[in-house]
């Protein structure tokens, strides 16, 4: 454990914590100006989120500790994933725990836990949209693990630290067939995974199409609050992910206070140009037919597959 | 050039090669498709355009333009004029493998593809011949789309896209096969798809579609 992880451990979860609603603000007003409506502003999810913790907490009849407990085990997992994955310094507050296996697996616990909360709930539509989302799941989290392993086996290590060290010290590797096979099923699977358009829409409550928003109906007040704010942060450490693993430019590399200011922008200034990139796209699309969507996920694990196989024939 | 760029190149085209074949059996569009299959055609002339560069090879330079016309140019807008002839179904509608699960077959294939290859790589270890399985996996894909499409578009794609992994086995095995030979398996090649845009034609002119499974009989009008 080194200063530089310390720093990175303390900041990278503040800030994932209190800038991931303003990334989710700063999205749903790019799609708003483009598609000519004039947003409700920036702050928008912030002041969302006052506004359900300060309701009372109720809970369904007829439900059990699953359900109380999954928005905390949900905002916990990320938040772990946030202090251990190197977002902002080169070396990781908790060097074993910042393994590609241990992240992935923190990411998915999360995600298991959301669906049981609707599995609990007993009513048609929880138990429908957690059905959809482990079909979903069970194609995405291969997809995840295979896409960073192409990645680590130039490195020979699955620790992500080492992985985005490797790339800071040589970024020629960025341009090869095996990162941009990689990119490009890592995109696919993050769209998925967070629930974007074209998998699932995020601003409708209408019942053929929702995934994810039919997991949470049940939820109400705080439980709510957190769950929203564990999806905005999921959004926020997938980008951020995909940012240092392809683009890990401006990375701080020492404990100095520039090199970590650098590090911090440098961190901020990604997430929120692919967060733009990602609303503007979604404007430009429909939602993929549920039984498309296993077609996609298929297309990107063979990507994420044919990644790892280019890094042992080209090797 | 030096070697890092060298390889740099040689493994970007391999890279294109392989998404391409692998956009060919994604998609069911067959404009789409016809397009791709354009862009692996270059693909394949920067793979030759690059091994000429670095062998410095004039012979090689001229079959590397030779395949760009052929490969990007001639046979895509053969094939457009194929699609273009009548108002057929632009889609392939229903593959005998559905597209998820060709998609996990290509994953497969992959596989295959670079256990077999070992062997040969083995042989004469260089960035070259480790792009092998790259060319094979091609060649792979191709004969799987040609075998799991109904449509007789698709099918010569399909035929095309094996004819283009092994052209590019042959290029990355021996830095270049001679120019005559070459020449030859082009105008092959060429040949083969002027006579099946003929009989495609003929076919939709007689049955009104080219699945070739509604193809049993015999008939004599």
């Amino acid at each position: 454990m080194s200063a530089v992880g310390i720093v990175g451990g303390i900041v990278q979860p503040i800030v994932v914590l209190g800038g991931s609603p303003l990334l989710v603000g700063v999205m749903r007003q790019i799609r708003a100006r483009l598609e000519g409506r004039a947003g409700a502003g920036i702050l928008q999810p912030w002041r969302d989120l006052r506004k359900l913790l300060r309701k009372e907490p109720i809970t369904p009849r007829g439900t059990s500790e699953v359900f109380r407990v999954a928005p905390l085990v949900l905002v916990a997992t990320t938040l772990v994933v946030a202090v251990v994955t190197p977002f902002l310094t080169t070396s990781s507050a908790l060097g074993p725990v910042a393994d590609l296996f241990a992240v992935v697996a923190l990411l998915a616990l999360g995600t298991v836990a959301l669906a049981l909360a609707g599995l609990d709930t007993g009513t048609a539509f929880g138990g429908m949209g957690s059905s959809r989302e482990m079909t979903i799941i069970a194609l995405v989290e291969p997809t995840l693990l295979v896409a960073i392993f192409a990645l680590s086996v130039r490195v020979g290590s699955t620790n992500l630290a080492s992985i985005i060290t490797s790339t800071v010290d040589d970024p020629a590797r960025v341009i090869s067939p095996v990162s941009l096979l990689a990119a490009v099923a890592l995109v696919v699977v993050i769209v998925a995974e967070t629930g974007r358009l074209p998998v699932d829409n995020p601003s409708t409550h209408l019942e053929l199409t929702m995934v994810h928003e039919a997991m949470i109906l049940e939820y109400a007040g705080p439980d709510l609050a957190l769950v929203e704010l564990a999806s905005a942060m999921r959004l926020s450490v997938f980008l951020g992910l995909l940012a240092n693993l392809f683009l890990p430019w401006g990375i701080a590399t020492s404990a100095a206070p520039l090199a970590i200011g650098v590090g911090l922008l440098a961190w901020i200034v990604k997430v929120t140009l692919l967060g733009s990139l990602l609303a503007a796209g979604e404007v430009f699309l429909a939602k993929l037919r549920l039984f498309r969507v296993p077609e996609l996920l298929a297309g990107s694990f063979l990507l994420a597959l044919l990644a790892v196989a280019a890094s042992f024939f080209l090797a | 050039m030096s070697d890092t760029v060298f390889v740099q190149l040689l493994d970007l085209a391999c890279g294109a090669l392989l998404l391409t074949a692998v956009l060919i059996l994604w998609r069911r569009e067959l404009t789409v498709i016809i397009r791709v299959f354009a862009i692996q055609g270059l693909a394949l002339a920067v793979l030759v355009a690059v091994l000429a560069a670095h062998e410095r090879s004039a012979e090689l330079g001229a079959v590397a333009a030779g395949i760009a016309v052929l490969r990007a140019g001639a046979l895509p807008y053969l094939l457009r004029r194929a699609l273009a002839g009548h108002g057929e179904v632009r889609r392939e509608t229903r593959p005998l493998v559905n597209v998820a699960s060709s998609l996990l077959a290509a994953a497969i294939l992959t596989m295959l593809a670079y256990a077999v290859s070992q062997p040969l790589i083995a042989l004469a270890p260089s960035p070259a011949t480790q792009a092998i399985p790259v060319g094979l996996t091609v060649a792979l894909i191709g004969f799987f789309v040609l075998v799991t499409r109904r449509r007789a578009l698709s099918q010569l794609v399909g035929f095309l896209l094996m004819d283009n992994g092994i052209t590019t086995v042959g290029f990355l095995t021996t830095a270049g096969t001679g120019l005559a030979v070459e020449l030859g398996v082009s105008l092959d090649v060429l040949l083969v798809v002027l006579v099946l845009q003929i009989l495609t034609t003929r076919m939709r002119e007689t049955f009104g579609d080219a699945d070739l499974d509604e193809l049993r009989e015999l008939r004599d009008s």
